[in-house]
């Protein structure tokens, strides 16, 4: 599946969840379920600040393609992590970098990506598009 | 518990004269419970600076014309209703700033730069907001100077029994009279006492007391006091340090312009006199007849009243929280030593997670560290909920968040 498809199929699950409850407790069950990261991943390294809740991304590089791993101590910043990641992981770093986040907006969430909310979740994405554009630097060298 | 002397305020009453209460935030109507970041302005106060710009708008203490005088005069009304308010023993103690941390800044800078050598300390309290700790540092590093801190208690409490021994090679006690992280009232008396005892003086931030409150310098004794006017029902940008004349007459101006000074040549300057000297560049005159109809609207209900209806509410809050599955109340359990404030976390729910669910039900509430990183560290959280009340809190919105916590506790639970 694109990066596109993806999101155009989060955006129709969402679509069934009629209320504010209803979202929130599937975001919230999304991010009770994944263990996203393993714990020696999370790392100060590996850690992105926002002022409210805390961020861990790590990547990895296999095939040609990123695929990246994450955790929050917000459980409701985890689940939307955990949407962004099945969004944006196991795509090469030029899909990934030239990806435009809509599904956040589309459901309703868009506040999340404030940059006033500083609750990770702007931060990271912004960190995988780091993370894609170095790749594309790196293999470029190569 | 009665505070004697008072009367019963009608809060259905006074909602009415605010009029952003009246709506619904994601369909539910709003329950506003961030007071201690903002709190609300009622009409009058929208009306006094609407009727400053529509008809005496002017620069002050300059012209010759007649609105310059009529925006003077109101300027000046303003600044006489603060000192009113506070008691202060002259007018012109009273310091227009654009809030508590200006006011704070102004302190540090200028005391610093006059009092402050190599090895000199500045003591602190442990539950200060960063307004009461950064400008310190700042002005300690560039002074070679230290900060000292009074630690606090698992019960949100300053520890006083080492202060003697703290308040050595002291050469100014800064802390806050109302913790805005966790509401505790300090005992400022005894921390002034102590500081005098030695010959120091004190700096109160009193921007979570003046709302709650009576707030009496000369009783006090307290030598400078900051707050800001948006707390207290006023305007936003608009602020005052308090200081007794024998300090603030020793201090040096802190930003220069027009307004501080009396002559001005290239070789010398000579500044105003109090309270002008601190006050260069055109100030904001709305913001003192804001502030100036704030403190009237607070002065017909009596701060002795809102004192007496917040307790009550306070009790009653502490109350119904309580009974929450998991609830943990940060700080002082009881009303009596609590202003304003009620700081929680529940269960291993993160602060955040809680905020963002009771918002969806149109209940405003903080989150966060609350610009009080060394408190978060000091109970090893990394924040809290913050409900804080004002004198238009009723009982349903205490009760709209309970429900709330149970609901966003059901569904993170």
């Amino acid at each position: 599946m694109t990066i596109q498809e993806q999101q155009e199929d989060i955006v129709s699950d969402f679509e069934y969840l009629g209320n504010w409850d209803d979202k929130y407790e599937y975001i919230i069950q999304l991010g009770k379920e994944l263990p996203l990261i393993e714990d020696k991943y999370k790392t100060d390294d590996n850690l992105i600040r926002g002022c409210q809740s805390r961020v861990w991304l790590h990547v990895d590089y296999i095939d040609g393609k990123l695929e990246f791993t994450a955790d929050s101590d917000a459980v409701i910043t985890k689940g939307l992590i955990s949407l962004v990641i099945k969004v944006l992981s196991g795509h090469t770093p030029k899909e990934i970098a030239e990806a435009e986040i809509t599904f956040i907006d589309a459901i309703g969430l868009s506040s999340h990506l404030s940059p006033t909310r500083s609750n990770g979740l702007l931060s990271m994405v912004k960190q995988i598009k780091l993370y894609a554009v170095g790749y594309m630097a790196k293999s470029v060298q190569q | 518990m009665t505070i004697s002397g008072t009367r019963q305020l009608d809060i259905a009453k006074i909602r009415k004269d605010f009029p952003i209460l009246e709506q619904t935030v994601f369909g539910h109507p709003l329950v506003y419970l961030d007071n201690a970041a903002t709190t609300q302005k009622p009409v009058s106060v929208l009306k006094a600076m609407d009727d400053y710009y529509t008809t005496i708008n002017s620069n002050v203490h300059r012209g010759v014309h007649h609105l310059s005088q009529l925006a003077t005069d109101a300027y000046e009304d303003g600044r006489r209703k603060v000192a009113e308010y506070i008691n202060a023993r002259h007018t012109h103690e009273v310091i227009f700033t654009r809030g508590t941390t200006e006011a704070i800044n102004l302190v540090a800078a200028s005391f610093g730069k006059k009092f402050l050598k190599e090895g000199d300390c500045i003591l602190v309290s442990g539950m200060e907001h960063h307004s009461n700790i950064v400008p310190w540092q700042l002005v300690a590093e560039e002074r070679g100077a230290q900060l000292k801190v009074i630690p606090i208690d698992d019960n949100g409490e300053l520890v006083l029994d080492g202060l003697d021994r703290l308040l050595e090679g002291v050469k100014l006690v800064a802390f806050n009279y109302v913790s805005n992280a966790l509401g505790t009232i300090n005992p400022v008396a005894t921390i002034i006492a102590a500081a005098h005892g030695q010959g120091i003086p004190v700096l109160l931030d009193a921007a979570q007391a003046v709302q709650h409150m009576e707030v009496d310098v000369q009783q006090l004794d307290v030598d400078f006091l900051a707050f800001s006017s948006h707390k207290l029902y006023g305007p936003t940008g608009f602020g005052i340090l308090y200081g007794k004349e024998e300090w603030l007459n020793q201090l040096p101006p802190y930003q220069g312009g027009g307004e501080m000074i009396k002559t001005v040549s290239f070789e010398k300057t000579t500044y105003n006199d109090l309270p002008y000297k601190f006050e260069a560049g055109t100030p904001d005159m709305a913001g003192s007849v804001g502030l100036g109809a704030a403190i009237d609207y607070v002065r017909e209900l009596g701060i002795q009243n809102i004192q007496r209806a917040e307790r009550e509410l306070m009790e009653y809050a502490l109350g119904v929280l309580g009974d929450i599955d998991g609830l943990r109340l940060i700080g002082r359990t009881d009303a009596s030593r609590r202003a304003g404030v009620v700081s929680f976390l529940v269960g291993n729910i993160h602060p955040f997670d809680l905020g963002e669910l009771l918002d969806k039900q149109g209940i405003a509430v903080r989150t966060g560290h609350h610009c009080a990183q060394p408190v978060m560290d000091r109970y090893c959280i990394p924040g809290t909920v913050r409900a804080s009340m004002a004198v238009y809190t009723s009982g349903e919105d205490i009760d709209r968040l309970a429900a709330g916590i149970r609901k966003a506790a059901k569904m993170l639970g």
